[in-house]
Protein backbone atom coordinates (compact mmCIF):
# COMPACT_ATOMS: atom_id res chain seq x y z
CA UNK A 1 0.00 0.00 0.00
CA UNK A 2 0.96 3.55 -0.91
CA UNK A 3 0.35 4.56 2.89
CA UNK A 4 2.52 2.48 4.71
CA UNK A 5 3.08 5.47 7.50
CA UNK A 6 -1.17 5.87 8.17
CA UNK A 7 -2.01 2.46 8.33
CA UNK A 8 -3.64 1.51 11.93
CA UNK A 9 -4.61 5.37 12.32
CA UNK A 10 -7.13 5.78 10.02
CA UNK A 11 -10.02 4.73 11.35
CA UNK A 12 -10.28 1.89 14.70
CA UNK A 13 -12.91 -0.21 13.64
CA UNK A 14 -13.66 -0.59 17.73
CA UNK A 15 -14.02 3.03 18.80
CA UNK A 16 -17.57 3.09 17.19
CA UNK A 17 -18.35 1.16 20.26
CA UNK A 18 -16.67 3.53 22.85
CA UNK A 19 -19.46 4.86 25.15
CA UNK A 20 -19.33 8.38 26.82
CA UNK A 21 -21.19 11.02 27.66
CA UNK A 22 -23.34 13.31 25.30
CA UNK A 23 -23.26 16.70 27.55
CA UNK A 24 -20.79 17.77 29.85
CA UNK A 25 -16.86 17.72 29.94
CA UNK A 26 -16.47 14.09 28.69
CA UNK A 27 -16.06 13.19 32.37
CA UNK A 28 -16.70 9.78 34.42
CA UNK A 29 -20.16 8.17 33.35
CA UNK A 30 -22.69 7.89 36.69
CA UNK A 31 -25.63 6.24 36.85
CA UNK A 32 -28.00 9.08 35.44
CA UNK A 33 -25.29 9.92 33.10
CA UNK A 34 -26.73 10.30 29.03
CA UNK A 35 -24.64 8.30 27.22
CA UNK A 36 -24.75 7.75 23.36
CA UNK A 37 -25.74 4.32 24.59
CA UNK A 38 -28.68 5.66 26.37
CA UNK A 39 -29.94 8.32 23.67
CA UNK A 40 -30.11 5.86 20.74
CA UNK A 41 -31.79 3.26 23.03
CA UNK A 42 -34.34 6.24 23.82
CA UNK A 43 -34.50 6.69 20.27
CA UNK A 44 -35.36 3.40 19.47
CA UNK A 45 -37.93 2.95 22.24
CA UNK A 46 -39.22 6.21 21.32
CA UNK A 47 -39.39 4.98 17.17
CA UNK A 48 -41.39 1.95 18.46
CA UNK A 49 -43.78 3.79 20.36
CA UNK A 50 -44.82 6.29 17.42
CA UNK A 51 -44.94 3.23 15.30
CA UNK A 52 -47.23 1.62 17.65
CA UNK A 53 -49.62 4.86 18.52
CA UNK A 54 -49.63 6.44 15.68
CA UNK A 55 -50.21 3.13 13.65
CA UNK A 56 -53.40 2.12 16.08
CA UNK A 57 -54.40 5.88 16.00
CA UNK A 58 -57.37 5.79 12.83
CA UNK A 59 -57.94 2.14 13.32
CA UNK A 60 -59.65 2.49 9.84
CA UNK A 61 -60.75 -0.74 8.15
CA UNK A 62 -58.34 -0.29 5.14
CA UNK A 63 -55.11 0.22 6.71
CA UNK A 64 -52.86 3.52 6.02
CA UNK A 65 -49.61 2.83 5.61
CA UNK A 66 -48.11 3.32 8.82
CA UNK A 67 -51.15 1.55 10.27
CA UNK A 68 -50.05 -2.09 8.32
CA UNK A 69 -46.96 -2.04 8.85
CA UNK A 70 -47.80 -1.60 12.83
CA UNK A 71 -50.16 -4.54 12.03
CA UNK A 72 -47.97 -6.79 10.12
CA UNK A 73 -45.06 -6.33 13.16
CA UNK A 74 -47.82 -7.47 16.01
CA UNK A 75 -49.38 -10.14 13.56
CA UNK A 76 -46.13 -11.28 12.87
CA UNK A 77 -44.77 -11.58 16.73
CA UNK A 78 -48.42 -12.88 17.76
CA UNK A 79 -48.45 -15.83 15.12
CA UNK A 80 -44.61 -16.58 16.35
CA UNK A 81 -45.54 -16.68 19.86
CA UNK A 82 -48.97 -18.85 19.32
CA UNK A 83 -46.98 -21.26 17.15
CA UNK A 84 -43.52 -21.64 18.94
CA UNK A 85 -44.76 -21.23 22.49
CA UNK A 86 -48.02 -23.05 22.64
CA UNK A 87 -51.02 -22.93 24.61
CA UNK A 88 -51.70 -20.08 26.91
CA UNK A 89 -48.36 -18.48 26.36
CA UNK A 90 -50.79 -15.32 24.66
CA UNK A 91 -50.32 -13.81 28.37
CA UNK A 92 -46.52 -13.28 27.95
CA UNK A 93 -46.86 -12.01 24.44
CA UNK A 94 -46.58 -8.01 25.37
CA UNK A 95 -43.19 -8.80 26.96
CA UNK A 96 -41.97 -10.85 23.81
CA UNK A 97 -43.43 -8.21 21.70
CA UNK A 98 -41.79 -5.40 23.43
CA UNK A 99 -38.50 -7.48 23.43
CA UNK A 100 -38.36 -7.70 19.70
CA UNK A 101 -40.01 -3.91 18.83
CA UNK A 102 -36.62 -2.95 21.26
CA UNK A 103 -34.14 -4.56 19.63
CA UNK A 104 -34.97 -5.02 16.12
CA UNK A 105 -35.45 -0.82 16.95
CA UNK A 106 -31.58 -0.62 18.07
CA UNK A 107 -30.78 -2.86 15.76
CA UNK A 108 -32.05 -1.24 12.91
CA UNK A 109 -31.48 2.23 14.25
CA UNK A 110 -27.75 1.33 14.66
CA UNK A 111 -27.33 1.52 10.62
CA UNK A 112 -27.85 4.58 10.27
CA UNK A 113 -24.19 6.23 9.55
CA UNK A 114 -22.55 7.68 12.46
CA UNK A 115 -25.13 6.25 14.87
CA UNK A 116 -24.27 3.93 17.86
CA UNK A 117 -25.58 0.20 18.28
CA UNK A 118 -26.27 -0.10 21.82
CA UNK A 119 -27.08 -3.84 21.51
CA UNK A 120 -23.36 -4.40 20.54
CA UNK A 121 -22.87 -4.21 23.87
CA UNK A 122 -22.78 -7.11 26.20
CA UNK A 123 -23.54 -4.77 28.88
CA UNK A 124 -27.26 -4.09 27.77
CA UNK A 125 -27.91 -7.92 25.85
CA UNK A 126 -26.73 -9.78 29.26
CA UNK A 127 -29.26 -8.19 31.27
CA UNK A 128 -31.98 -8.80 28.39
CA UNK A 129 -31.68 -12.12 28.69
CA UNK A 130 -31.23 -12.50 32.46
CA UNK A 131 -34.54 -10.94 32.15
CA UNK A 132 -35.87 -13.72 30.18
CA UNK A 133 -34.22 -16.48 32.26
CA UNK A 134 -35.19 -15.66 35.21
CA UNK A 135 -38.93 -14.83 34.30
CA UNK A 136 -39.28 -18.02 32.45
CA UNK A 137 -37.45 -20.09 34.98
CA UNK A 138 -39.95 -17.88 37.56
CA UNK A 139 -42.69 -19.24 34.97
CA UNK A 140 -41.94 -22.70 35.27
CA UNK A 141 -41.89 -23.07 38.80
CA UNK A 142 -44.89 -21.52 39.57
CA UNK A 143 -46.46 -23.31 36.97
CA UNK A 144 -45.18 -26.56 38.36
CA UNK A 145 -44.17 -26.29 41.30
CA UNK A 146 -41.20 -28.57 42.73
CA UNK A 147 -42.07 -30.89 39.76
CA UNK A 148 -40.23 -27.97 37.39
CA UNK A 149 -36.81 -30.05 38.59
CA UNK A 150 -38.59 -32.82 36.40
CA UNK A 151 -37.91 -30.79 33.42
CA UNK A 152 -33.65 -31.76 33.96
CA UNK A 153 -34.62 -35.67 34.25
CA UNK A 154 -34.68 -37.29 31.15
CA UNK A 155 -37.51 -40.65 31.68
CA UNK A 156 -37.13 -41.98 28.10
CA UNK A 157 -33.61 -42.00 28.56
CA UNK A 158 -32.17 -46.37 29.53
CA UNK A 159 -31.73 -46.36 33.72
CA UNK A 160 -27.80 -45.90 33.88
CA UNK A 161 -27.51 -43.12 31.87
CA UNK A 162 -30.13 -40.75 33.19
CA UNK A 163 -27.50 -39.31 35.93
CA UNK A 164 -25.09 -38.20 33.15
CA UNK A 165 -28.00 -36.64 30.99
CA UNK A 166 -28.90 -34.87 34.14
CA UNK A 167 -26.17 -33.31 34.45
CA UNK A 168 -26.27 -32.36 30.77
CA UNK A 169 -29.74 -30.75 30.86
CA UNK A 170 -28.74 -28.81 33.67
CA UNK A 171 -25.65 -27.39 31.96
CA UNK A 172 -27.05 -26.51 28.57
CA UNK A 173 -30.20 -24.69 30.68
CA UNK A 174 -27.33 -22.54 32.60
CA UNK A 175 -25.80 -21.48 29.01
CA UNK A 176 -28.96 -20.34 27.82
CA UNK A 177 -28.47 -17.09 28.82
CA UNK A 178 -24.67 -17.00 27.39
CA UNK A 179 -25.60 -18.11 24.08
CA UNK A 180 -29.07 -16.26 24.03
CA UNK A 181 -27.09 -12.56 24.99
CA UNK A 182 -23.65 -13.37 23.47
CA UNK A 183 -25.24 -13.82 20.02
CA UNK A 184 -27.35 -11.02 19.66
CA UNK A 185 -24.05 -8.89 20.68
CA UNK A 186 -21.93 -10.91 18.74
CA UNK A 187 -23.77 -10.66 15.54
CA UNK A 188 -24.35 -6.82 15.73
CA UNK A 189 -20.53 -6.48 17.09
CA UNK A 190 -19.23 -8.42 14.39
CA UNK A 191 -21.09 -6.82 11.61
CA UNK A 192 -20.74 -3.17 12.65
CA UNK A 193 -17.15 -3.61 12.84
CA UNK A 194 -16.60 -5.40 9.46
CA UNK A 195 -18.35 -2.65 8.09
CA UNK A 196 -16.22 0.00 9.51
CA UNK A 197 -13.14 -2.25 8.51
CA UNK A 198 -14.62 -1.91 4.93
CA UNK A 199 -14.80 1.87 5.42
CA UNK A 200 -10.96 2.43 6.51
CA UNK A 201 -9.77 0.26 3.68
CA UNK A 202 -11.71 2.61 1.32
CA UNK A 203 -10.58 5.46 3.28
CA UNK A 204 -6.89 4.32 2.82
CA UNK A 205 -7.25 4.01 -0.72
CA UNK A 206 -8.73 6.95 -1.78
CA UNK A 207 -6.15 8.86 0.28
CA UNK A 208 -3.11 6.46 -0.41
CA UNK A 209 -3.73 7.13 -4.56
CA UNK A 210 -5.05 3.88 -5.36
CA UNK A 211 -8.25 6.11 -6.41
CA UNK A 212 -9.78 3.50 -9.17
CA UNK A 213 -9.07 0.34 -6.58
CA UNK A 214 -11.40 2.21 -3.67
CA UNK A 215 -14.42 0.72 -5.56
CA UNK A 216 -13.84 -3.13 -4.64
CA UNK A 217 -14.09 -2.11 -0.78
CA UNK A 218 -16.92 0.23 -1.63
CA UNK A 219 -18.65 -2.65 -3.13
CA UNK A 220 -18.27 -4.72 -0.57
CA UNK A 221 -19.38 -2.25 1.92
CA UNK A 222 -22.72 -1.88 -0.12
CA UNK A 223 -23.04 -5.53 0.19
CA UNK A 224 -22.27 -5.86 3.98
CA UNK A 225 -24.72 -3.16 4.43
CA UNK A 226 -27.65 -4.99 2.92
CA UNK A 227 -26.41 -8.06 4.66
CA UNK A 228 -26.36 -5.98 8.07
CA UNK A 229 -30.05 -4.98 7.45
CA UNK A 230 -30.90 -8.40 7.17
CA UNK A 231 -28.91 -9.77 10.23
CA UNK A 232 -30.25 -6.44 12.29
CA UNK A 233 -33.76 -7.87 11.65
CA UNK A 234 -32.75 -11.87 12.21
CA UNK A 235 -30.93 -11.13 15.26
CA UNK A 236 -34.16 -9.67 16.63
CA UNK A 237 -36.23 -12.87 15.20
CA UNK A 238 -34.02 -14.97 16.76
CA UNK A 239 -33.72 -13.24 20.46
CA UNK A 240 -37.70 -13.26 20.03
CA UNK A 241 -38.36 -16.94 18.57
CA UNK A 242 -35.60 -18.55 21.33
CA UNK A 243 -37.70 -16.22 23.97
CA UNK A 244 -40.52 -18.47 23.12
CA UNK A 245 -39.30 -21.93 22.91
CA UNK A 246 -37.52 -21.33 26.35
CA UNK A 247 -41.48 -19.92 27.58
CA UNK A 248 -42.69 -23.56 25.82
CA UNK A 249 -40.29 -25.50 27.63
CA UNK A 250 -41.55 -23.65 31.01
CA UNK A 251 -45.35 -24.02 30.16
CA UNK A 252 -45.23 -27.20 28.86
CA UNK A 253 -42.21 -29.39 30.50
CA UNK A 254 -40.39 -30.41 26.70
CA UNK B 1 9.55 -8.89 30.25
CA UNK B 2 10.40 -11.81 27.91
CA UNK B 3 7.53 -13.50 30.23
CA UNK B 4 4.80 -10.33 29.05
CA UNK B 5 5.78 -11.10 25.46
CA UNK B 6 5.36 -14.48 25.47
CA UNK B 7 2.36 -14.25 27.68
CA UNK B 8 1.11 -11.46 24.76
CA UNK B 9 2.41 -14.31 21.98
CA UNK B 10 -0.03 -16.77 23.59
CA UNK B 11 -2.81 -14.70 23.88
CA UNK B 12 -3.20 -13.97 20.28
CA UNK B 13 -2.29 -16.90 19.08
CA UNK B 14 -5.42 -18.67 21.17
CA UNK B 15 -7.79 -15.79 20.79
CA UNK B 16 -7.11 -16.97 16.56
CA UNK B 17 -7.83 -20.41 17.58
CA UNK B 18 -10.56 -19.81 19.46
CA UNK B 19 -12.01 -18.36 16.03
CA UNK B 20 -11.48 -21.18 14.73
CA UNK B 21 -14.41 -22.84 16.36
CA UNK B 22 -16.91 -20.44 14.39
CA UNK B 23 -15.92 -22.81 11.70
CA UNK B 24 -17.73 -25.89 13.04
CA UNK B 25 -20.81 -23.09 13.56
CA UNK B 26 -20.74 -21.96 9.78
CA UNK B 27 -21.05 -25.87 9.03
CA UNK B 28 -23.89 -26.53 11.35
CA UNK B 29 -25.77 -23.96 10.16
CA UNK B 30 -25.45 -24.89 6.42
CA UNK B 31 -26.55 -28.45 7.55
CA UNK B 32 -29.39 -27.12 8.51
CA UNK B 33 -30.55 -24.70 6.31
CA UNK B 34 -29.57 -27.21 3.63
CA UNK B 35 -31.10 -30.06 5.08
CA UNK B 36 -34.37 -27.51 5.70
CA UNK B 37 -34.53 -27.00 1.65
CA UNK B 38 -34.32 -30.34 0.66
CA UNK B 39 -36.81 -31.26 2.67
CA UNK B 40 -38.65 -27.89 1.20
CA UNK B 41 -38.77 -28.69 -2.22
CA UNK B 42 -39.82 -32.65 -1.28
CA UNK B 43 -43.00 -31.00 0.11
CA UNK B 44 -43.26 -27.80 -0.56
CA UNK B 45 -46.37 -27.11 1.26
CA UNK B 46 -45.04 -28.30 4.72
CA UNK B 47 -42.21 -25.68 4.31
CA UNK B 48 -44.16 -22.75 5.66
CA UNK B 49 -44.87 -24.13 8.59
CA UNK B 50 -41.07 -25.08 9.79
CA UNK B 51 -39.36 -22.15 9.16
CA UNK B 52 -39.22 -21.19 12.85
CA UNK B 53 -37.97 -24.52 13.38
CA UNK B 54 -35.14 -23.97 11.23
CA UNK B 55 -34.47 -20.90 12.74
CA UNK B 56 -34.23 -22.63 16.50
CA UNK B 57 -31.93 -24.85 14.67
CA UNK B 58 -29.43 -22.18 13.43
CA UNK B 59 -29.74 -20.25 16.63
CA UNK B 60 -28.72 -23.58 18.70
CA UNK B 61 -26.27 -24.57 16.41
CA UNK B 62 -24.48 -21.22 15.90
CA UNK B 63 -24.18 -20.84 20.00
CA UNK B 64 -21.04 -23.08 19.86
CA UNK B 65 -19.02 -20.53 17.52
CA UNK B 66 -20.48 -17.69 19.21
CA UNK B 67 -18.86 -19.96 22.62
CA UNK B 68 -15.29 -19.90 20.32
CA UNK B 69 -15.83 -16.18 19.56
CA UNK B 70 -16.74 -14.99 22.71
CA UNK B 71 -13.30 -16.73 24.11
CA UNK B 72 -11.59 -14.52 21.30
CA UNK B 73 -13.16 -11.75 22.98
CA UNK B 74 -12.34 -12.60 26.52
CA UNK B 75 -8.40 -13.52 25.33
CA UNK B 76 -8.22 -10.16 23.26
CA UNK B 77 -9.60 -7.72 26.18
CA UNK B 78 -10.40 -9.50 29.46
CA UNK B 79 -7.33 -11.82 30.42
Amino acid sequence: MASEEHQGSFIHPMEQFIVKPLFGDGGDVGTLTITNAALWMLLSVAAVAALTIWGTRGRALVPSRIQSVAELMYGFVRNMVEEVAGKGSMAYFPYIFTLFAFILGANMLSMIPMSFAPTAHFAITVPLALAVFISVTAIGFIKHGIGFLGFFWPKEAPGWLRPFLCLVEIFSYFTRPVSHSIRLGANILAGHAVLKVFAGLFAMMVFGGLGALAVLPLAMMVAMTALEVLVAFLQAYVFAILTCVYLHDALHMH
Amino acid sequence: MELEAAAALGKYIGAGLATTGMAGAGIGVGYVVGNYLTGALRNPAAAAGQTATMFIGIALSEAMGIFGFLIAILLLFAV
